[in-house]
């Protein structure tokens, strides 16, 4: 007799019981800190010391970190630039990677084989850190936004994705579009990219994050304070009291507890927002990878 | 309706005749159009730096450029073997990858197998989605969150305080805990998103398996370890070799973020420090020095990634290539 459900033996039923107890712990902890948070950036900044990070509920009121947050010029205006980097940076990555995708999932294509094995020897060797820096120096581009998403234009791994998706689309509907007078281009634009439209969304949502979450290739590249990208701000307030960074010398080094979770509310709740709604079509990107694997 | 282009299909396998490669031309010259700004990005930004590794074996001055500046052959090399640096960077990196193979490769699998056991689906959709989150969060967010939470008022001193009794310090500068504080962030911020691949996985494991193991008399851990493990186990190994390619480049984002020089014994990896050298944080700016470690990281990940995969296709019918 097949047991299931509810009639299961004491010991299944403890297992079970443990489990949910392990995946209970899993949620308080991963939620906990963002909920800490949250409730301590708008309370009071002196019952905050006092709770020594514990809180579950506001203790006081107070908008004090938020009207600090508010002032930080710096703050704001790395948001606008992380922003224009996302745009013009998603323009880049979307084109490039969309067009080398389809051009190497075409069949019949001379040289496709040779080009393929070029771009996935990318991913197993690079130059490395310095060599590449010195082609962005002498293209001009540092301390530039160019120098955020140009080098940056094509991700072999969402390529290989993409490229995936673009070949999945059966021969059968190009070739009766070919037959119908359709050129090479109009084939990609009124057919392929249709179809694969749900695949093409997950890998701007890939880029989106790359951008959004990038803090290296800012810290790498640019000079000028008022051209970093919001991570590199929040790096400068979130770290300000950590020895060894030392070149935020522009930062108060003493930025209170609940300025910090305050700037931490504002630069993360888009995301937050966000997230639940979009995470279904990430977890679809991790399927469309995997199948190459 | 008359056919003035053949259909891509029909084109014969081998190009001989003159018009063949006109149709060919008319049909695919977009495509060359298209490839070539694609070959160029790869040459200008993967390949050139490439040919700039030259600089390993040069002492680099940016007036002379890569190839006028003077050749030094493997003393950049020497030098960085010959440092208490080269020990100390190339443990740390090893050290911290072995453990996060070691803790952080199974806590998603564990965490997937024992997602797949429950039995409420509300339930198990909600711990899932709320196990991506982390993932969505910076890099920078979190470091900030554990300096916060670490130091000496912070959250987690204070619940390890009321728990183990710990000292209440400032963790991060505790040579002792910095290894274990890397290793726990790290699954923390990954555990549900790791996880995903391997549920995927998991649901696509034959349930006649698990019929009949039940009619066998399995239960809940005998057909894990049976049919799931076993199910899993193709994804497993391809995960692992990645991982394995990936070793020693990772975590330069979240070393810099997360050390200071009271932990720079423990904590300063191959990539930090190449990163330090290169841009001159502590010291002089040294081009060249700092390619020459960074070559010798890419040298070595190449290798164990040649090696993890040679051994997988020996030993199991997966492989990456």
């Amino acid at each position: 007799m097949i047991r299931s459900g509810w009639r299961a033996s004491p010991g299944e039923f403890v297992l079970r019981a443990i489990n949910v107890l392990v995946m209970s712990f899993v949620v308080v902890v991963t939620l906990y800190p963002f909920w800490y948070i949250f409730v301590a950036s708008f309370s009071d900044p002196y019952e905050v010391v006092r709770t020594s990070g514990l809180m579950i509920w506001f203790k006081g009121f107070d908008l004090y970190a938020y009207k600090e947050v508010l002032r930080h010029r710096l703050f704001w205006t790395s948001y606008r630039n992380t922003l224009v980097y996302l745009v013009s940076g998603l323009i880049v990555n979307m084109t490039m990677t969309t067009l080398a995708a389809y051009a190497l999932s075409r069949r019949n294509i001379k040289g496709k084989g040779v080009i393929m094995k070029i771009i996935v020897f990318t991913m197993f060797f690079s130059g490395g850190l310095i060599p590449t820096y010195i082609v962005v120096d002498n293209l001009h581009m540092t301390d530039t936004m160019w120098s955020q998403f140009v080098p940056f234009a094509i991700n072999t791994f969402n390529l290989i994705i993409l490229r995936t998706a673009f070949q999945a689309i059966p021969d059968s509907i190009e070739e009766a579009a070919i037959i119908d007078g359709a050129s090479a281009a109009q084939v990609m634009v009124r057919i392929v990219l249709p179809l694969a439209l749900p695949s093409i969304m997950v890998i701007g949502l890939y880029y989106t994050e790359e951008i959004w979450n990038s803090f290296f290739r800012g810290l790498i590249y640019i000079r000028t304070d008022t051209k970093y990208p919001l991570q590199l701000i929040l790096r400068q307030v979130l770290l300000s009291n950590v020895m060894g960074q030392s070149d935020q010398s522009f930062v108060d080094t003493n930025i209170g507890q609940t300025v910090k979770y305050a700037t931490i509310v504002v630069s993360t709740l888009p995301v937050l927002m966000v997230y639940p709604f979009i995470q279904k079509y990430f977890v679809k990107g991790v399927m469309i990878g995997s199948i190459k694997g | 309706m008359a056919l003035s282009r053949k259909p891509a299909g029909a084109l014969p396998a081998k190009l001989t005749r003159k018009t063949d490669w006109k149709n060919y031309i008319t049909q695919y010259w977009f495509i060359y159009v298209i490839l070539a700004f694609v070959l160029a990005y790869y040459v200008i930004f993967k390949y050139i730096p490439m040919y700039g590794v030259l600089i390993a074996f040069k002492r680099y001055t940016p007036s002379a450029g890569i190839w006028g500046s003077d050749w030094v052959g493997l003393r950049n090399f020497e030098r960085f073997f010959s440092s208490a640096y080269f020990m100390r960077t190339f443990r740390n990196t090893v050290l911290l990858n072995v453990m996060n193979l070691a803790f952080g490769f199974p806590a998603p699998i564990i965490f997937a197998l024992f997602l797949n056991e429950l039995r409420h689906q509300v339930f198990k959709r909600t711990v899932q989605t709320i196990s991506y989150l982390p993932h969505f969060i910076s890099l920078v967010v979190v470091a900030g969150m554990l300096h916060d939470f670490l130091n000496n008022t912070g959250t987690i001193t204070t619940v390890l305080n009321l728990l183990f009794g710990t000292e209440k310090k400032v963790w991060l500068n505790d040579k002792n805990s910095y290894r274990t504080i890397y290793i726990v962030s790290d699954i923390w911020k990954s555990l549900g998103w790791s996880a995903i691949i391997y549920l995927a996985s998991l649901s696509n494991i034959d349930t006649q398996l698990y019929d009949s193991a039940e009619i066998d008399g399995c239960g809940s851990l005998r057909k894990m370890r049976h049919v799931t493990l076993p199910g899993i186990a193709p994804t497993i190994i391809i995960l692992f070799i990645l991982r394995i390619g990936a070793m020693l480049s990772l975590g330069v984002e979240k070393t810099l973020l997360l050390y200071n020089p009271n932990t720079y014994e423990v904590s300063d990896v191959i990539s930090s420090f190449v990163y330090r050298r290169g841009f001159g944080i502590d010291g002089r700016a040294d081009y060249s020095f700092s390619t020459a470690v960074d070559l010798f990281n890419a040298i070595i990940n190449l290798t164990l990634l040649t090696v993890a995969n040679f051994t997988a296709r020996r030993y199991s019918e997966t492989s990456l290539w």
